[in-house]
């Protein structure tokens, strides 16, 4: 079967790749270009550990076609640190120790960015609730939380 | 399986009027690729209306509005002018998953999903929206109410589409509110929920009055015996209680390990109620 031909941009570069009809984008990233950052927690929408952010919205990978993004702009979590220089979110998420297994940490960095890029001066309930749709079975959120805020005083200040 | 991306609604509708087997229409996919991945249906095709020009906007019409069905809820919430006009409905748009799935999902996927607890219907219902359908004979439109007709049926015929849900412009000293109940605090299927929109006199008296129920019975009700209650009234404590029983009476809802009927049935009553005395103030009533 013939695969659809899809053009678009992933992290600023530009991706030519073919595609299944019915392949999700998460198992097109994944699966054909590489791009494992993004993970497959239920593959239903509901974990957030696919997130992407798709024309300057937050989704859930695994809910897109991989046909889809034909024309889009596609950002993951690989494209958050630039060479070795991690982003600030990535940073403090070390520092904080906002991380156990680590599998949905890629969607908590990008769903942050998101977040932060939105508003850059988030309550600790804005965190919260902007976050509600990333699920975490480790830390309880707290460190998640803490790295956050940290995250947004340092890009606040552009340091 | 094949994907095809028309580039008008006339496209469209002749790809899923002349489709052998099965086909879905895709806006957000929020429910179409739930129910792909579980195995629930298997279209032999995918016809994605995202690139329909016009489709993705809100548009101010000289009646009111006019919403695109690929318009993700997260945009609703975003606009100021249709947030102002109908809160409730925007309140019930955005209450549907999270953060992630407000990205993609869209009222008009909600209404034709056929959910009965879909959010954004009861309060489109008493908003007394529309929708308007493209089809192969032309185009019609209906009220939102007579979209699904059972628990993921649609009363869409092959080959059509619904291409916009409108408003129209708030009467003046109106006001709607959606309320649900969920056993968490967020991100949820309601057990039952109540759209309310009111529109009042100079003096608070209420002259006209929609309450819609979801979740309450196979598909959204529409509580005639509720506006009854309301019409030529204040809101006394006499109306709501009134308000109240209707609702619960009106209920023809299942029993199951989320709600049992009893507590659905009182719960609509009083969530019929709190949404009534939010659409009052926000119509300005005292």
């Amino acid at each position: 079967m013939a695969g659809v031909a899809v053009s678009t941009t992933i992290n600023g570069d530009h991706v030519e790749y073919l595609c299944q009809p019915d392949e999700t984008l998460l198992d097109v990233l994944r699966d054909r270009l590489g791009l494992t950052g993004a993970k497959e927690g239920c593959g239903t929408g509901d974990c957030g550990a696919c997130s992407i952010i798709l024309d300057n919205r937050l989704v859930c990978s695994c809910l897109v076609l991989g046909a889809e993004a034909e024309g889009r702009i596609v950002e993951t979590v690989e494209g958050m640190a630039h060479g070795d220089q991690l982003h600030p979110l990535q940073q403090k998420f070390l520092e904080h120790a906002a991380l156990q297994c680590g599998i949905c940490t890629p969607g908590f960095l990008i769903a942050a960015k998101d977040l932060l890029a939105k508003n850059p001066d988030p309550t600790e309930e804005e965190i919260r609730f902007g976050l509600a749709g990333n699920l975490c079975r480790c830390t309880g959120y707290d460190k998640i939380v803490r790295a956050v805020q940290d995250a947004a005083t340092v890009m606040k200040k552009g340091v | 399986m094949r994907y095809i991306r028309p580039l008008s609604i006339e496209d469209a509708v002749g790809l899923l009027a002349g489709a052998s087997g099965t086909s879905a229409i895709l806006a957000g996919g929020s429910d179409l690729l739930v129910r792909m991945k579980g195995g629930f249906v298997e279209p032999d095709l995918i016809v994605d209306i995202k690139a329909i020009e016009g489709l993705s906007e809100i548009r101010e019409t000289a009646d009111g509005f006019s919403i695109g069905a690929t318009v993700p809820c997260a945009v609703l919430g975003e606009s100021s002018v249709l947030k102002k006009a109908w809160p409730g409905v925007v309140e019930a748009a955005k209450l549907i998953g999270s953060k992630q799935v407000q990205g993609r999902c869209t009222i008009t996927g909600n209404l034709c999903n056929a959910s009965p607890a879909a959010d954004s219907v009861p309060a489109l219902v008493a908003a007394g929206a529309k929708a308007v359908v493209a089809g192969p004979s032309g185009r019609r439109t209906i009220p939102v109410g007579a979209v699904p007709i059972g628990p993921g049926k649609t009363s869409l015929t092959k080959g059509e589409i619904i291409e916009a849900i409108l408003l129209d412009s708030q009467a003046p000293r109106s006001g709607d509110a959606y309320l649900r109940f969920i056993p968490r605090t967020e991100m949820d299927i309601a057990v039952v929920s109540a759209g309310v929109n009111l529109t009042l006199d100079e003096h608070g008296v209420i002259t006209a009055a929609r309450v819609a129920l979801g979740a309450a019975a196979p598909t959204v009700l529409l509580v005639e015996e509720a506006a009854e209650a309301l019409i030529g009234r204040k809101l006394d404590e006499a109306a709501l209680e009134r308000l109240a029983k209707v609702c619960a009476g009106a209920c023809r809802p299942i029993d199951d390990k989320r709600g049992t009927i009893e507590f659905r049935r009182k719960v609509a009553g009083v969530l019929a109620r709190r949404a009534t005395t939010t659409a009052y103030a926000r119509a300005g009533g005292k």
